[in-house]
Parts: C-alpha cells; sequence; structure tokens
C-alpha cells in the first residue's frame, strides 16, 4: 500500500466529513472487487465532492472505482488498481422530473426500486427489468450495461438517455446532451458512459426519457420440442404486424434453475416458473396495450405457435406475468448463485444466427461436460451460462476450452461475445472482453482523453482499458 | 489550390470525378442553410478505396476535408468554411446489402434517405428515419448530422437506427465500428460517431436497422382557432401518454404558403393546425385516433379531419413535407431555425417567438415537430438587403436564447455546423467545450477534417452578425 493511500482517509474526510469515511477493515471487504480491496470507502454526498475525489486521487496516483449497490462489481476484469472505493448511494436525488414532458433527471446513486415508486405515482416507467432489481442503482444499471428484455418494443438505454454530467478521470465536470427529447447539440458523450463500468469517469447526473406505464399487459409461453422450432415463432412474430414487449427463449437448463430452491430465494414470491418447461425450449413473449390488442395478440400468437410446433400454450394474466418476469429478470444472480463456478457469456449474433451459435455453444460445452443453460432475447442477445460443478483447475481448464470454442464459432457466425461473469480467480485465463478488436485503438484515444492518468476503475473494461 | 494535388486527385478519380472550374464550384458553396463558403474543389469517389487515398493526399497537402451528401443540411455542416476539398458521395450510392430476415441494410453513404425505404418497400420494411428532404437528403448526410424526421417522434431518430459503420479516419486509417449483431463490446463508438457532424471520420459504409411497416395507420388534422388550443392539445397528448407517429403543428402563416403551393385541402384563415399520425395493430389505432380526436375537441378544436384512405393521407403529409419549399415561394431566401423546447412549454415559447419577431420587424413563420418540442421557425428575409439579413440572424439567436431559457436545445435535428457555433457556450461550459473538443481532436487531431464547425473559434464571436457581404462570396484562404 502506498503512503498516499495510507493517508487518504484523512484527506477523504476533509472533501466528504469523517462520517463518510470508512478506514476500518470489515466495511471495506463489502467493498471487494475480484478479491482486490480499497484502502477506503468515501461517500460524497455532492457532484463536487466527486469531482475533489477524483482530482485529489488523479493526483496522489490513486485508483477510484465508483460503486452504487455493489450488485454487479463482478462484472469485467479486476481493476488493475483500487486505492478508494467511491460509494455514490448518497447521491440519490430525484433533481427534475416533469411527468408532463416524461423527462427525468436523477443522480446516479438512486435505488432503481425507488425510482419507479415515484414513476409509479404518475403511471410512467423507466423500461429496465434488469437483474438486482430489488437493491440495483440507476447508476450501477447504466454503467454496467446491462439489458433488459423491454427491449424489444423500448430499445435500450442508449435510447433514451438524454444527457449526462460526471467527472472525468482528470476530476474535471462535464456534461453532454440534455433534458429534452431530440437533441443534437454537441458530441453524445454520454453515450460513451453507458456500459463503459465507470472507466472514464463517474456518472453525476443522468437525465432519461420516461414512458406510460401500459395500460395492460398479457404473457404467453409455449414450449418447444428444439431451439429451431422456438426460434421459428421469434421469425414469423417478427415479421407479423405485432409488437411484443418482450421476446425470450429459455433453454430447459434455464427452466430448471428459475425453478430450482436458488431461484425462490433470490427472487422470492408466488412463482409461475412452472410454466417454463423442464424439458422442452419456452418461448415467452409479453405483450400491452388495451384488450383488443391483446386478444388480437393472443389469437394470433397461439395460430403462429402452432404452425412452429408449439406445445402447452399457456397465457399469463398480469398478475401471473410478475413473479414469471422477475425469475427470468434474475436470471443471470440465479445462475451465479446455481454453481460454485458459473460462467456466464453474453453474445450479440443476428436473429437468424441464433440457433447455430446456441447449437454451436451447447456442443462446445457438452463435449468439456459441463452443464449450461441459455436464455435468449429476440433481438439477438444470448446469455449463455455455463454451470460448473466445483472450481477445480481441471475444470477451469475445461471452461477456458469452451469459452474460446463459443467466442470462436460466435465470431465466425458474425457474432461478437464476452464473459461478463466469471469466478474472479479465472478472468486472467479467459477471455472476458471477447476477441481481439479493430476498434480497439479509438476506445484507447477515449480513454488517454478521459482518463490520462487511469484514476477511475482502470482495467476493467475491454482491452484492459 | 495547389495544382500538383489537383493533379493528383484527377489521377485518382479521372477527370470526371474532381471538379475544379469556379462555375462548376458554384453549387457547392451553399447547403440548405443561410450560409456560404467556397471549396477549392470537389470530388466524387466511387468506392471506399478512393476515399482513403483522398484523405492521404489531403493529409500530405495540409487541405481540409469536407464531406457533403446532397448539401440539403441546414447547418453549413457540408460546407467547405476554410476552403480545401469537398467530398461528394453521390457516386457512392448502393445498397450494399439488403438482410430482410434480420431487418438490416448495409448502404453506402450516397443513398438518397428515401431510395431504401423504396428498394426495401416490398418486404414491409422501411427505414424509419424520415427528414422532410428524405427524397434528396442522403444516409451519410443523416448519420452525420443524427436527422430527425416527423415519424422519429415515435420511432427514434438516425442514431437509433445505426447499428454499425465503416470510417475512414482524417489520418487515412479504415475502422469498422459497431456491428450488424446488437451489443458490439466497447465504447459506443458508433453513437459517438453518429451526429458527429462530419468533425471525427469520413463513413463510407453504414449498417442500419429496417423497421416493419405499421399494419394501420390514421392521419388527423386538427384545426384551431388558437394557437395556444393547438399547443395546449399537443400538451394533453403528450401528458396522457400517447405516443403519436407524428404530431405536427403548423401556423396560419405555414397553413398559407402550403396551401397556396400544395393544395392539401388545409384550411387557409384557421390559427393553426396539428396533424397526427397514429399507427400500429389495427385494434390499437382506432382507440387511440378516437382519444387523440376526442383530446382535440375538448381543447375546442372546430374540426377534425379524419384522412379517409390513403391518397388523402399523402395529400395532407405532401403538405407537411414541401413546406419548405412552399415558404420558399413567398420568400426566395428565409433563414429555417431549429431549437428544442420541453413538450410543456410550447404556449409560452410561440408568444415569444411572435414577439421576437416583431421586435426584429418579421412575421416568423411556425411549423414543427410539436409532439418532441422540436421548432422551426422560419424567418423570411430579403437576401439582398444586408440590413435585413443581420436582423434576421439577430432574431435567431434570441430564438435560440429563448429555447435554452426554457431549458431547451439549440439543434433538435439541423446540427449546430457553421450556423450556431458561437451559441454553443449558451449551453455548455468551457470544460464541456473543452472536452468536446478532446473528442474531436483525439480522431482529427491535424483539424483536417470539416474544420470550423460545432466549436466556437474565436472570429466567429460576431463573425455571422458582422459578415460583410465580399466575405461570403470571397476565396477561401
Amino acid at each position: 500500500m502506498s503512503i498516499a493511500s495510507m493517508t487518504a482517509p484523512s484527506r477523504l474526510a476533509s472533501i466528504s466529513g469523517p462520517s463518510h469515511v470508512v478506514s476500518e477493515s470489515p466495511e471495506l471487504g463489502a467493498y471487494e472487487i475480484c478479491g482486490k480491496r480499497p484502502a477506503a470507502v468515501v461517500r460524497p454526498g455532492s457532484s463536487e465532492e466527486v469531482a475533489e475525489i477524483v482530482k485529489f486521487a488523479a493526483t496522489e496516483k490513486l485508483a477510484v472505482v465508483p460503486s452504487g449497490a455493489r450488485t454487479k462489481l463482478s462484472m469485467g476484469l479486476a481493476p488493475r488498481q483500487y486505492d478508494v472505493a467511491l460509494d455514490m448511494t448518497r447521491l440519490d436525488r430525484v433533481v427534475a422530473y416533469d411527468p408532463a414532458d416524461l423527462t427525468l433527471g436523477v443522480e446516479p446513486g438512486i435505488p432503481l426500486q425507488r425510482l419507479a415508486a415515484v414513476l409509479a405515482e404518475h403511471k410512467q416507467w423507466l423500461p429496465l427489468a434488469v437483474p438486482y432489481m430489488e437493491r440495483t442503482t440507476v447508476g450501477g444499471t447504466i454503467a454496467s450495461g446491462v439489458d433488459t428484455p423491454l427491449r424489444r418494443m423500448y430499445g435500450t438505454a442508449r435510447d433514451y438517455v438524454l444527457g449526462m454530467e460526471f467527472v472525468t478521470g482528470q476530476g474535471v465536470t462535464a456534461k453532454s446532451g440534455g433534458r429534452v427529447v431530440k437533441n443534437v447539440t454537441g458530441y453524445d458523450m454520454h453515450k460513451l458512459m453507458i456500459g463503459a463500468l465507470g472507466t472514464l469517469g463517474v456518472m453525476t447526473k443522468i437525465n432519461f426519457r420516461t414512458f406510460p406505464l401500459p395500460v395492460d399487459t398479457r404473457g404467453f409461453v409455449a414450449s418447444f420440442a428444439s431451439a429451431e422450432r422456438a426460434l421459428e415463432l421469434r421469425h414469423v412474430i417478427a415479421h407479423s404486424p405485432l409488437r411484443p414487449q418482450a421476446v425470450e427463449i429459455l433453454s430447459s437448463g434455464a427452466a430448471r434453475i428459475l425453478r430450482g430452491d436458488v431461484a425462490a430465494r433470490i427472487a422470492p414470491g408466488p412463482s409461475a416458473s412452472e410454466v417454463f418447461s423442464k424439458v422442452h425450449w419456452t418461448l415467452a413473449a409479453d405483450f400491452s396495450g388495451n384488450e383488443k390488442v391483446l386478444d388480437r395478440c393472443e389469437r394470433d400468437l397461439r395460430q403462429m405457435g402452432e404452425k412452429c410446433g408449439g406445445e402447452s400454450f399457456v397465457v399469463l394474466s398480469p398478475d401471473q406475468m410478475l413473479p414469471a418476469a422477475s425469475r427470468k429478470r434474475e436470471f443471470i444472480p440465479i445462475a451465479l448463485a446455481s454453481s460454485p463456478a458459473a460462467t456466464i457469456v453474453k453474445m450479440g449474433v443476428l436473429p437468424t444466427r441464433m440457433n447455430e451459435v446456441l447449437a454451436s455453444a451447447a456442443r462446445a460445452a457438452e463435449t468439456n461436460s459441463l452443464p449450461w443453460a441459455a436464455i435468449a432475447r429476440g433481438v439477438g442477445v444470448i446469455y449463455f451460462t455455463l454451470l460448473p460443478k466445483d472450481r477445480s483447475d481441471e475444470t477451469r481448464l475445461r471452461v477456458i476450452q469452451a469459452t474460446d470454442q463459443i467466442l470462436f464459432e460466435c465470431a465466425g457466425l458474425g457474432g461478437n461475445a464476452t464473459i461478463p461473469w466469471s469466478p474472479a480467480e479465472w478472468k486472467s485465463s479467459l477471455k472476458v472482453w471477447g476477441l481481439e478488436r479493430g476498434d480497439l485503438d479509438l476506445m484507447r484515444k477515449l480513454k488517454t482523453l478521459f482518463d490520462p492518468s487511469g484514476t477511475v476503475s482502470p482495467g476493467r473494461f475491454v482491452g484492459g482499458l | 489550390m495547389d495544382s500538383r494535388l489537383l493533379h493528383e486527385l484527377k489521377k485518382l478519380l479521372g477527370s470526371e470525378g474532381v471538379l475544379h472550374e469556379p462555375e462548376d464550384l458554384l453549387l457547392y458553396e451553399y447547403d440548405g442553410s443561410v450560409e456560404v463558403a467556397k471549396p477549392a474543389c470537389v470530388v466524387f469517389p466511387r468506392n471506399t478505396e478512393d476515399v482513403v487515398e483522398i484523405v492521404k493526399l489531403a493529409n500530405r497537402y495540409e487541405t481540409p476535408l469536407v464531406g457533403r451528401g446532397a448539401g440539403t443540411g441546414l447547418s453549413g455542416g457540408a460546407l467547405a468554411r476554410q476552403g480545401g476539398i469537398v467530398v461528394v458521395f453521390s457516386r457512392m450510392n448502393r445498397v450494399l446489402e439488403v438482410d430482410v430476415e434480420n431487418q438490416r441494410a448495409t448502404v453506402q453513404p450516397g443513398v438518397v434517405n428515401l431510395d431504401l425505404s423504396i428498394a426495401v418497400a416490398h418486404t414491409g420494411l422501411h427505414f424509419a428515419p424520415d427528414p422532410s428532404s428524405q427524397k434528396a437528403c442522403t444516409i451519410g448526410g443523416n448519420v452525420s448530422e443524427n436527422s430527425g424526421g416527423p415519424h422519429t417522434l415515435a420511432y427514434g431518430v438516425t442514431t437509433n437506427h445505426v447499428l454499425g459503420m465503416t470510417v475512414v479516419l482524417p489520418t487515412g486509417e479504415l475502422v469498422r465500428l459497431g456491428s450488424a449483431a446488437v451489443d458490439s463490446p466497447g465504447y459506443d463508438l458508433t453513437g459517438l460517431f453518429v451526429g458527429s457532424e462530419g468533425t471525427l471520420a469520413l463513413v463510407t459504409e453504414i449498417t442500419v436497422k429496417l423497421t416493419r411497416l405499421p399494419e394501420a395507420v390514421k392521419t388527423l388534422l386538427a384545426v384551431f382557432d388558437t394557437v395556444d388550443d393547438a399547443t395546449e392539445t399537443v400538451a394533453e397528448i403528450t401528458r396522457r401518454g400517447i405516443t403519436p407517429a407524428a404530431c405536427e403543428m403548423f401556423d396560419s402563416w405555414t397553413i398559407r404558403a402550403v396551401e397556396d403551393y400544395v393544395h392539401a385541402g388545409y384550411p387557409v384563415g384557421a390559427a393553426a393546425v396539428v396533424l397526427i399520425d397514429v399507427d400500429g395493430l389495427r385494434e390499437a389505432v382506432e382507440s387511440e385516433a378516437e382519444e387523440v380526436a376526442d383530446i382535440c375537441r375538448l381543447h375546442h378544436a372546430p374540426e377534425v379531419r379524419v384522412a379517409r384512405d390513403a391518397a388523402e393521407r399523402d395529400l395532407l403529409w405532401k403538405g407537411r413535407k414541401n413546406a419548405f419549399g412552399a415558404v420558399g415561394r413567398i420568400s426566395p431566401t428565409y433563414y429555417a431555425m431549429d431549437g428544442v423546447i420541453p413538450r410543456t412549454k410550447l404556449a409560452v415559447t410561440l408568444r415569444r417567438l411572435a414577439e421576437i419577431g416583431a421586435k426584429y420587424g418579421f412575421e416568423i413563420g411556425n411549423i414543427f415537430h410539436a409532439g418532441d418540442g422540436n421548432l422551426h421557425p422560419l424567418i423570411p428575409f430579403n437576401g439582398r438587403d444586408r440590413d435585413e439579413f443581420r436582423r434576421a440572424i439577430a432574431a435567431g439567436t434570441e430564438i435560440i436564447r429563448c429555447c435554452i431559457e426554457m431549458g431547451g436545445a439549440i439543434t433538435g435535428e439541423h446540427g449546430v455546423g457553421m450556423e450556431k457555433d458561437h451559441l454553443m457556450p449558451y449551453l455548455f461550459s468551457a470544460s464541456d467545450l473543452e472536452l468536446m473538443r478532446g473528442v474531436r481532436d483525439a480522431f482529427n487531431p491535424s483539424g483536417l477534417l470539416n474544420p470550423g464547425k460545432i466549436f466556437p473559434t474565436a472570429k466567429a464571436c460576431g463573425e455571422i452578425y458582422a459578415r460583410p457581404a465580399a466575405e461570403m462570396s470571397a476565396p477561401p484562404a
């Protein structure tokens, strides 16, 4: 530990007040990232304090990692250096909310659930059905770039984040975008922050457009003898006039863990998860609209489903949809808790390639005797999870082989793949950020510009940025 | 310009691929804005390799480079402010790939926006961003400016539809950004480059999403006796959480201009009309159209017309899409502004605009994307009268400052270009701008690509007010 990091707590206390700085061991443990423990935790109370802390860290060559509810700190690579945990949870205000304009500005530390309650009062929402929903903060959701099944209808955060204020790695406060729903003034720097794992700066304010809550919803679930048939229904829906909120395909392995005890612990409450087939592939589609629209969707979907060889067609009311949706939404934490060495490969592929990609990934897993589970979004995203039974070195080698094969074959099929989650001690031997990319140099230029001395979350991102 | 550079460009592109005679350059001094700047030459690459070579030559001769599509831009983005080479993409106008199954297309930048939608119409798909100039403007230009259009209210602007692109950096390096598959890992370079107004790279291929055409569309034209009733209607539609596919407003001045020209059946004499599209499933469209019509009547619309068929719908939309042309018949020179405000502030802002117009001696027309608060005030002025030009610019500046005061932005879809660079400091702090400049310099270190755009330059403060007539047509430095 450097001298600077030893004296950091007193300096941080002078910025945010002694009651908002922690340097005692037990509490520091809660901020560990991939086994690395910071020397101090500071909880800034304003964006000015954030700027001052980062500036101080940059001067002293300390590294800072911002966090919210700390649910996704294990994503990406371990930070190269980690001296100060920047706990953003005190920055939790709704700064501006204009329901009539459907625009919103919040500080990043606000829990998503609490924000959802504020929006629900005005029958609005942010269509972010993301994992760790009960605890996660808005900032953590945006910085981690986790996606949501609702992207089928609403797009991802990049489509509805209107602007941002952030502190760069040099401690400079800057902003881009704005508060209005349409805006092309200046570079969209805020888009760079989405999914950047805090490697370009620390977000201090995020502006969104909000959406009206759907008047009514209905879920449809059908099971299929093969992924190919389930995906066939996905394609038929995509080429129909129907506009589902979400379309997901689950493997039988995914259904098994979503129906298990671990799932019941992580996403408790009444379970409708028995609708997910333990032996077959499941397609789940959610629709919103008025009753006539939902009746039409139900009618059309039943026909389409039957043509594609669907079985056990189930219609879910909003009350039944909710628990089923929350189980699916929490697939990642459930999968991580379902195996001592769960390793999750996230793939982006063309929708028509999903079948081949799934088949090749399944082959890679099975050749290496690794149990697997997959959940795929209709837009072409696959979360392929390897669920080894232990963490032994021999298992690690098999996981490396399997993931390497998955990554190369996915690339061969025009997709891209990363391994956001795996045991921390395996990360250095896995291709966490996927295969080499032609645009890495451009990304490096941005990292150098925003964070020249490697102060914020150094090393967690693509190419060790 | 350097005759050796000219010679090399001709060697590369053939003499048909290079224009340099003053009379040939005249067209390229203009775009759709009120700005003027003369290039040293204009080149027409045929493919990505040509673009790479052009960029290398520009570097060797330290000559500025400016990309250009159809020149319909409204902020001077495609003008050679500091002279140099204008790279026109009209020969790179092929649709390279249409993937119907995955709803993707890859196009060259010179493809005309509407041509892509026409090319895929038989598959039931279209390219959703629909600028009013879509019959002429190119997708490369749309990407540079992050263009919008009436139907981007529900479908999103250009950036929401671009998945990846091939770019030539100002260093001559060829890079592929993003991918046809979603969620390309790493920083969102595609998101950064879309809307960067041609200051970061020349784009040579673009991969876009195609969107399914809706099953049903209903077009409503609501007529109002006061502007306030019209703006209140728009606010209420927003408040109720209805997102029409499009929601456009015209004031009495533009209604007259459009009707005289297009004969779309707009009610001359009305204070305002709102043109609304609702689309989607038949079952949704029926009820949504009824609700929208009810809201209009609730806000005292004496008439709410629903287009009976596609022909009537097309005619109503023809009025909207040809509005700028219609205004051009009344006043050959006019300043088409672009500003954004929160939708709750429409009424108060329009009243302010009328006051600003009166103050400077103009009757300002308004035709705009009301649903997303994107205003397009039109200031007609006599282009030969220097004083009037100056007053028009001053009125424009005051309008934009008014948008900022309302909590809005200085451009919703036209870009900053060389029109509003001097207004950037009203919206962004010195450190915001310094970081953005840093982004530009990271990719465009020598500043050869589209210089003098977006960022206020020392001389730009006040330049636009006092630009002498002679300088407007002066040869580049």
